[in-house]
């Protein structure tokens, strides 16, 4: 049985369709990357999935049970956390409160917890009272990263997490994905970025105007498919 | 010498004003609500305490024990089932149904309690006072002011040292986020109305014990309120204990210089402070 799984699960924006019947699977301790453009969809299925956007029970099924209709507090406590696009700080917390509030709605035992999360992001500790938002943007999406692990969550939605940062810092925020993936969650990453998404993904799914368009694992894609599944096809004229 | 004496006597009614004002002050920084309904919610606590009083014969100091938890559930259940409804980026729809609750209330209790107007028996503590040097300060005027300091420190523990606190400020900061974080903000907005109504009590108490009121006198506390966490600075809880002497400290020296003058140098202050700083003496740093 996959972790999650959804069954053409379908979003609206009032009458505009963002999502068309998408499928994907998450088997248990699999990352997952979710590449394409701008307007693909990509975010739309990450709010879906975190209970963000409602959506028919059966669209999506966790552990089994079916959570499309769930709302987002409910989604997470069951064990799926996610750190949104634009990292979504809380202004009003210190960043060592923006990592408790993360286990607001659910406090269990597991491999992350405050020093767990210091020490995968060091420079956090020396700026644990500082408000969340006066930090770089990177650090911002550490906090939003450790904030999402504090609640030792079985799947981890990552939406976004290079978009903004300089190469260097995207570099830093990669280097903690294995780390993560060791403590045993699944992960469901959002990249626009390609190289990165296909160097730590098992598997990947492309997007375009609110599909799926190809999936499979990195060394079975070529360049040139996710090419076309990234911009379409040009048609031969 | 009768300046400091002013002075002082202004201090303390600040305190009643900043009393009358925490809770508004604490569920507007919050969820960004208006309740029109406040004051006549503390008249109403008023009556509450006053039938505790008389049916059961209690002290004021004990019913208002009493009182609070019911006053609680009271606000819990009307954010919960009604103002949560019309809670959205249009600030009109709650400020029409908590203005249409204070017409409810007004007439509620009218119906129920006669316009007599009442008041709260405190066994001589009414008059008492001591003396502080050339002072003499009423006990219950420097009871009242002592509360409010008490109810902003507890506020503000609440806030910043708990894990509600957290909640609190987050589900402020951004709902949908915060839900993502397992927080249901429907509830947490319930819980602190719920508070509000606690501190909405205890301002009924000293409202009651400290002069007559009758059905109608909600409107204007509402105003003194409302003015003080304005002064303060919307979100800032002892910005809005300051708020409140300010308003005490014009009253009372406008009524100093001409009694006629109370009322209208409480609004004027308000006023000028709106000229100078138009948020607030203490507005937050994000809005």
């Amino acid at each position: 049985m996959a972790l999650l799984e959804t069954r053409n699960l379908t979003a609206f924006y009032g009458d505009f369709q963002a999502l068309f019947g998408v499928d994907i699977r998450v088997e248990e301790g699999e990352t997952i990357a979710i590449i394409g453009a701008n307007g693909a969809g990509k975010t739309t299925l990450m709010r879906s999935l975190s209970g963000v956007l409602k959506n028919v029970p059966d669209a999506i099924t966790f552990e089994g049970q079916a959570i499309g209709d769930l709302p987002a507090d409910a989604v997470m406590t069951r064990g799926i956390a996610m750190v949104p696009e634009g990292r979504k700080l809380f202004p009003s917390l210190s960043v060592e409160e923006n990592l408790m509030i993360g286990s607001y709605g659910r406090q269990i035992k597991g491999a992350w917890s405050l020093d767990a999360v210091y020490k995968l992001f060091p420079v956090l500790q020396e700026r644990r009272n500082n408000p969340g938002t006066a930090l770089s943007g990177g650090q911002q999406q550490m906090v939003a990263i450790g904030r999402a692990l504090m609640s030792n969550p079985r799947l981890l939605l990552c939406d976004e997490i290079s978009l903004g940062l300089a190469p260097v810092v995207i570099k830093d925020i990669y280097a903690a994905i294995p780390r993560i993936k060791a403590s045993g969650a699944s992960m469901v990453i959002v990249e626009q970025d390609i190289g990165q998404a296909l160097k730590v993904a098992d598997r990947v799914y492309c997007m375009m105007e609110g599909r799926i368009t190809l999936s499979g694992t990195p060394e079975a894609l070529s360049r040139e498919a996710i090419h076309d599944a990234y911009f379409g096809k040009v048609e031969a004229a | 010498m009768i300046w400091v004496n002013t002075i002082v006597q202004g201090i303390l009614l600040g305190g009643l004003y900043a009393l009358f004002a925490a809770g508004l002050s604490l569920v507007f920084g919050i969820m960004r609500l208006v309740n029109l309904a406040h004051g006549d919610l503390i008249v109403l606590g008023a009556y509450l305490i006053l039938l505790l009083v008389t049916l059961l014969g209690l002290s004021p100091f004990v019913a208002v024990l009493v009182a609070a938890p019911a006053m609680f559930a009271l606000g819990w259940a009307l954010q919960r089932y009604m103002l949560n409804r019309v809670l959205g980026d249009d600030i009109l729809p709650p400020l029409l149904v908590t203005f249409g609750l204070s017409i409810v209330l007004q007439n509620a209790l009218l119906e129920g309690f006669s316009a007599d107007s009442q008041r709260l028996p405190t066994a001589g503590l009414a008059s008492a006072s001591i003396e502080l040097g050339a002072i003499n300060v009423g006990v219950l005027p420097l009871m009242t002011l002592v509360t409010a300091v008490l109810v902003i420190v507890v506020l503000n523990q609440i806030f910043y040292r708990t894990r509600l606190g957290r909640a609190f400020r987050a589900t402020s900061d951004d709902a949908v986020t915060a839900s993502l974080m397992g927080i249901k903000p429907a509830n947490i907005f319930a819980v602190a109305t719920g508070i509000a109504m606690i501190i909405v009590t205890i301002a009924a108490l000293y409202l009651g014990t400290r002069a007559n009121f009758d059905p109608s006198v909600g409107p204007a506390r509402l105003i003194y309120a409302f003015e003080a966490v304005i002064i303060g600075g919307l979100g800032s809880l002892w910005g809005t204990l300051l708020g409140g002497i300010i308003i005490g400290l014009a009253q009372t020296l406008g009524a100093a210089i001409n009694p006629e003058w109370q009322i209208l140098s409480g609004h004027i202050a308000f006023l000028l402070v709106l000229l100078v700083r138009p948020r607030g003496l203490f507005p937050r740093a994000v809005d």
